[in-house]
């Protein structure tokens, strides 16, 4: 062929194009490919093989709703940033036309830089840390709360079932996990508390404490010395574990324990391990909406791939790993072509109203980021984590505080 | 800061402290005698604790009843790794050593990871959660049994190197390779009994930990590292300079986070690490090389 | 020229036209090669040189990247300016756990453990210092990356594949000539007999802590690398033993002490990785560690059955005397 049958062959291409409007081209009918970057072996394997099963059961559900094809492409950082940079950039060459990833935010830094140098739209299902957009990237986005946005929703959260329960409790005691979220917790807790007047309560100790630590008898005496009302903690599941277990064998039953914001009491290895004792712990987290259209869909496509298992004890890991997914096929399919830069001014176009989480529409801002991501306070009832605020979300009523509380 | 609470934190890491030095007994005797540095060490633990699962989850086998088979099983474990793998890696540079033991680790752990998955186990006993109420003293049962076990293993261990004719032997041989050879003692020998009474000790403390802590594929490394700076402090090869480094390694680490900052309670460790190796490399109790 | 340099210029040639046919990706894979090979090759300056096993060297690549990494950060101050901060800082750090450990006559497994405890001490310590942080972790600003501004050493992937290369060719030529340097054969005097070398007359103290500043400040310059070229920096993950681990994989499996081996162990290691990602994923066995496990496996077998690593064995056979 040369030059001129070429040009003409466009031209007619053109024209058919020009004269279908709706229909897709012949060799348009492609199928959205998405590279899901994820740690599913190492220290966070069991958090990323959590994320997969989001990510497994996002292309039938896709299929359904929007009519779209995705193939979804998966890698295992193994935990590790190098790794994320290389799976990155291997699955880019394996023809990934989107990536998705990857919950930690050193390892999802490193994956965003690759995106945004090859120029593919890299969509951040799950990582908190704020400076990843604030990077001025022009192709990656965030469909999560940042760690701020956390700390904000969980504080107001509070306050609302304070008010939902009619109780003042006047004190607690702030333990921490010394991690990224514990810290920005504890920065956000100190700037935005004092405005947050309508928050009864004082913090009379604050006491941070190493994720990797195996025991925390000091910790929790010193918390029960502190004779708070209740506790307020950010933590990761195994140190909620270690301390609820902790509690009960130093005999300290506050009004309730409250997380602001952070993994691990809604988490299955916490019913699973702790049984009754994990009831009431309370989890101020992005969340889905049980109510919602889309959750219902999601749920049984989960129920039919993981038969054994319940969607909400992954709401969190799983509900954002699929949304993001959704996003890039939302984008895919007004779009209409797999091009990047194309595919990310889509993206930049988004307007998701019909979601599974909680919050405004998927819209992102000049940053990429999406504002107004909605928290819920989940309570474990019955050995299931439970949406209990917003009313409109909630499934049942919120306990606090707790039956077996007792003033020391 | 009330006298109960520093009471109740000081009787807590002291206890916390024996099982730590359990843990560490099985490394010291291994360290002190056949040398090699076993940074496979908290991963042989994790093994245990998990075989103390599936025995519970099997049978309702409580850990420190499991403790004897797995004992035993890794007994010969132990003995097997040493003749098989470790014998030839004596007269090696530290480096090799050190590297053959952590591909070990490597293959531990993953293999684990796949047989296991990555959700957390553990044991649930009745008296887990308990606690002995004195006054206003507040003692935790199961780890208040776990130090009783600690205890109880090392005066064992400690009867077996005084008393018997093997233990003899081994301590000859941790004292004068050449002069056990010379004497004519099968040393390889030695070194994988010895191999073996050692994760024979981490099986117990592995049983006696699956009561506090839920077992994880990645759990091993942080044990590793405490084992080692416990062993350090106490003094190689000594059964009381294991529990009495792990006592003084718990009860710091408790009084630091008391008065300090719980999150640095660890630099504290690897402080005191820092000073034993400096000021009596031989650790507390150990003998002067 | 012998044999052995002829290959040496040949793979230098072809490591710098490389990226003329590598894709990304494979650009990537790389640098990280390059990365390890340049960061072991400090490492053996310490271990095969003067005979310190150190298993607490991320400490130095640790206090690098931050050194550099707040300078620009928090001044704005480029990585030039840096490096020399870096260097500086790594090296008072490798005096005095060197004088301690010599002084105090601490060597062989003791000194090992003793870096290690340097390290996790430097680990929780800069986990508690929020002006580098903290946990939260640093995030250096990302900028344009199409033109190469060295002055910032901000560019394209291709800019630091090539800074790792020069880094890496670098450090061998200097390793080479210093083996062949009278501070190379104390050094290796030392090694091998220190008590020997002392009665001649050798200052064991002085080469010794020598040795130790170098690897020191040989391996700042990788946490330098590091910063601008992941752009953040956490305590947990940068001071972590497993990251000292992997530094020591590639001398250790390569060759202790010579010249090639950390080279030829990184790229050996970092393709077995690769390689084995890649033949389960075509096996379908996607089971989350089983990777590992055969990582493990083939680890294992290097060093049982090749307790001099690879490059002496591959030397041999390659007529390359040494």
């Amino acid at each position: 062929m040369n030059r001129r049958t070429f040009s003409r062959n466009m031209a007619v291409a053109g024209a058919a194009t020009a004269l279908y409007p709706f229909g897709i081209v012949r060799a348009q009918a492609q199928k959205l490919r998405v590279g899901v970057v994820l740690p599913k072996s190492g220290v966070q394997g069991f958090i990323g093989q959590s994320c997969q099963k989001g990510a497994d059961l996002a292309p039938g559900v896709i299929k359904e709703m929007l009519g779209v094809d995705i193939e979804i492409m998966g890698a295992d950082n193994e935990s590790n940033v190098d790794t994320s940079r290389t799976r990155a950039e291997r699955l880019i060459q394996e023809g990934a036309h989107v990536l998705v990833g990857a919950f930690d935010s050193g390892q999802t830094s490193a994956m965003a830089q690759v995106a945004e140098q090859r120029g593919i739209p890299h969509i951040i299902n799950i990582a908190a840390a704020p400076q990843i957009t604030e990077q001025g990237y022009k192709f990656v986005f965030r469909n999560f709360q940042t760690a701020p946005d956390i700390v904000r929703e969980g504080l107001a959260l509070i306050g609302d079932l304070f008010q939902a329960t009619n109780t003042v409790p006047r004190s607690a005691v702030f333990m921490h996990v010394n991690d990224t979220f514990g810290q920005a917790m504890a920065k956000g807790i100190g700037a935005f508390m004092p405005r947050l007047t309508q928050l009864p309560f004082k913090i009379v100790d604050t006491i941070s404490y190493d994720p990797a630590a195996k025991d925390l008898a000091v910790e929790v005496s010193k918390a029960k010395a502190s004779n708070a009302d209740f506790l307020l903690l950010v933590c990761r599941l195994n140190d909620a574990i270690l301390l609820r277990r902790e509690m009960v064998k130093q005999r300290w039953n506050p009004m309730g324990i409250i997380s602001p914001g952070s993994p691990g009491m809604y988490e299955e290895q916490y019913y699973k391990t702790l049984g009754k004792l994990s009831e009431y712990s309370i989890s101020n987290v992005p969340w889905y909406n049980p109510n919602a259209k889309m959750t219902k869909i999601v749920e049984k496509a989960f129920l039919k791939q993981n038969p054994k298992d319940k969607l909400v004890f992954h709401g969190l890991n799983a509900g954002f790993t699929f949304e993001a997914i959704l996003v890039a096929a939302d984008a895919f399919k007004r779009a209409k072509t797999t091009d990047p830069k194309t595919l990310a001014d889509a993206i930049r176009q988004t307007n998701i109203t019909e979601k599974m989480t909680l919050g405004g529409p998927i819209k992102f801002n000049a940053k990429g980021q999406v504002e107004g991501i909605g928290s819920a306070c989940v309570q474990n009832l019955n050995l299931t984590p439970t949406v209990v605020l917003p009313k409109g979300a909630a499934t049942a009523k919120p306990v606090f505080p707790v039956p077996g509380y007792k003033k020391a | 800061m009330s006298l109960d609470l520093v009471v109740n934190v000081v009787i807590a890491g002291l206890l916390t402290g024996l099982v730590y030095g359990l843990m560490a007994l099985g490394l010291s005797v291994i360290f002190g005698v056949v040398r090699v540095v076993n940074f496979a060490h908290g991963e042989m633990m994790t093994i245990a604790m998990y075989a103390a699962t599936v025995l519970f989850a099997a049978l309702k086998l409580d850990p420190f009843l499991a403790l004897v088979p797995v004992a035993a099983a890794f007994f010969v474990f132990g003995y097997a790794m040493q003749a098989g793998l470790i014998n030839p890696f004596i007269t090696r540079p530290e480096h090799s050593q050190f590297m053959l033991l952590v591909a070990v680790a490597i293959i531990m752990v993953n293999a684990l990871l796949m047989i296991f998955g990555p959700d957390a186990r553990n044991v649930q006993v009745d008296y887990q959660l308990e606690s002995f109420e004195i006054g206003r003293i507040l003692i935790d049962k199961a780890r208040l049994y776990s130090a009783l076990v600690a205890i109880a293993a090392a005066a064992a261990l400690f009867a077996f190197f005084k008393f018997t004719l093997t233990g003899k032997a081994i301590r000859a041989c941790a004292d004068n390779y050449l002069g056990a050879k010379v004497v004519g003692l099968n040393v390889k020998k030695y070194y994988s009994l010895t191999f073996g009474l050692g994760s024979a000790c981490v099986a117990v403390a592995g049983c006696a930990m699956v009561l506090l802590v839920d077992v994880t594929p990645p759990l091993g490394p942080y044990y590793t590292l405490l084992a080692f700076v416990i062993v350090i402090v106490g003094g190689l090869g000594s059964m009381t300079g294991a529990l009495l480094g792990g006592v003084l390694i718990g009860v710091s680490e408790a009084l630091a986070g008391l008065f300090i900052a719980p999150s640095a309670k660890s630099m504290f460790s690897f402080g005191l690490l820092i000073l034993v190796l400096l000021l009596r490399p031989q650790g507390l109790l150990g003998k002067k090389q | 020229m012998s044999r052995a340099g002829i290959g040496l210029a040949a793979l230098t040639t072809l490591l710098v036209a490389f990226p003329a046919f590598a894709g990304p990706y494979a650009l990537s894979v790389a640098t990280l090669i390059l990365y390890f090979a340049y960061t072991g090759q400090a490492w053996n300056v310490m271990m095969g040189f003067a005979g310190q096993l150190s298993l607490g060297h991320s400490l130095y690549v640790g206090v690098g990247a931050y050194a550099a990494g707040a300078l620009f950060f928090h001044y704005g101050i480029g990585p030039w300016v840096g490096l020399w901060l870096a260097m500086a800082l790594c090296v008072a750090f490798g005096l005095v756990i060197g004088f301690l450990a010599f002084r105090f006559g601490i060597s062989g497994v003791y000194f090992a453990l003793l870096t290690i405890a340097f390290a996790e001490f430097t680990r929780i310590g800069f986990d508690h210092l929020d002006w580098l942080g903290g946990p939260g972790g640093m995030f250096l600003r990302v900028a344009q990356r199409d033109v190469w501004d060295l002055a910032n050493f901000r560019g394209p992937p291709l800019m630091y594949y090539y800074a790792m290369l020069f880094l890496t060719v670098a450090a061998f030529l200097l390793c080479f000539f210093l083996l062949r340097s009278k501070a190379g054969y104390y050094w290796q005097a030392i090694r091998e007999n220190e008590e020997a070398a002392q009665a001649l007359g050798i200052n064991t103290f002085r080469w010794k802590m020598a040795a130790v500043a170098l690897s020191a400040a040989m391996t700042s310059v990788s946490g330098v690398f590091f910063a601008f070229y992941y752009n953040n920096l956490f305590p947990e993950q940068i001071f972590h033993i497993s990251r000292s681990i992997e530094i020591i994989l590639g001398p250790v499996i390569g060759g202790v002490g010579t010249l090639f081996g950390p080279i030829l162990g990184a790229a050996v290691l970092t393709l077995l990785s690769d390689g084995i990602t890649d033949l389960l994923a075509a096996l379908g066995w996607e089971i989350p560690g089983i990777k590992q496990v055969f990582y493990g496996i083939v680890l294992l077998a290097v060093v049982m059955f090749l307790p001099h690593g690879i490059w002496p064995a591959v030397s041999r056979r390659l007529g390359f005397h040494k």
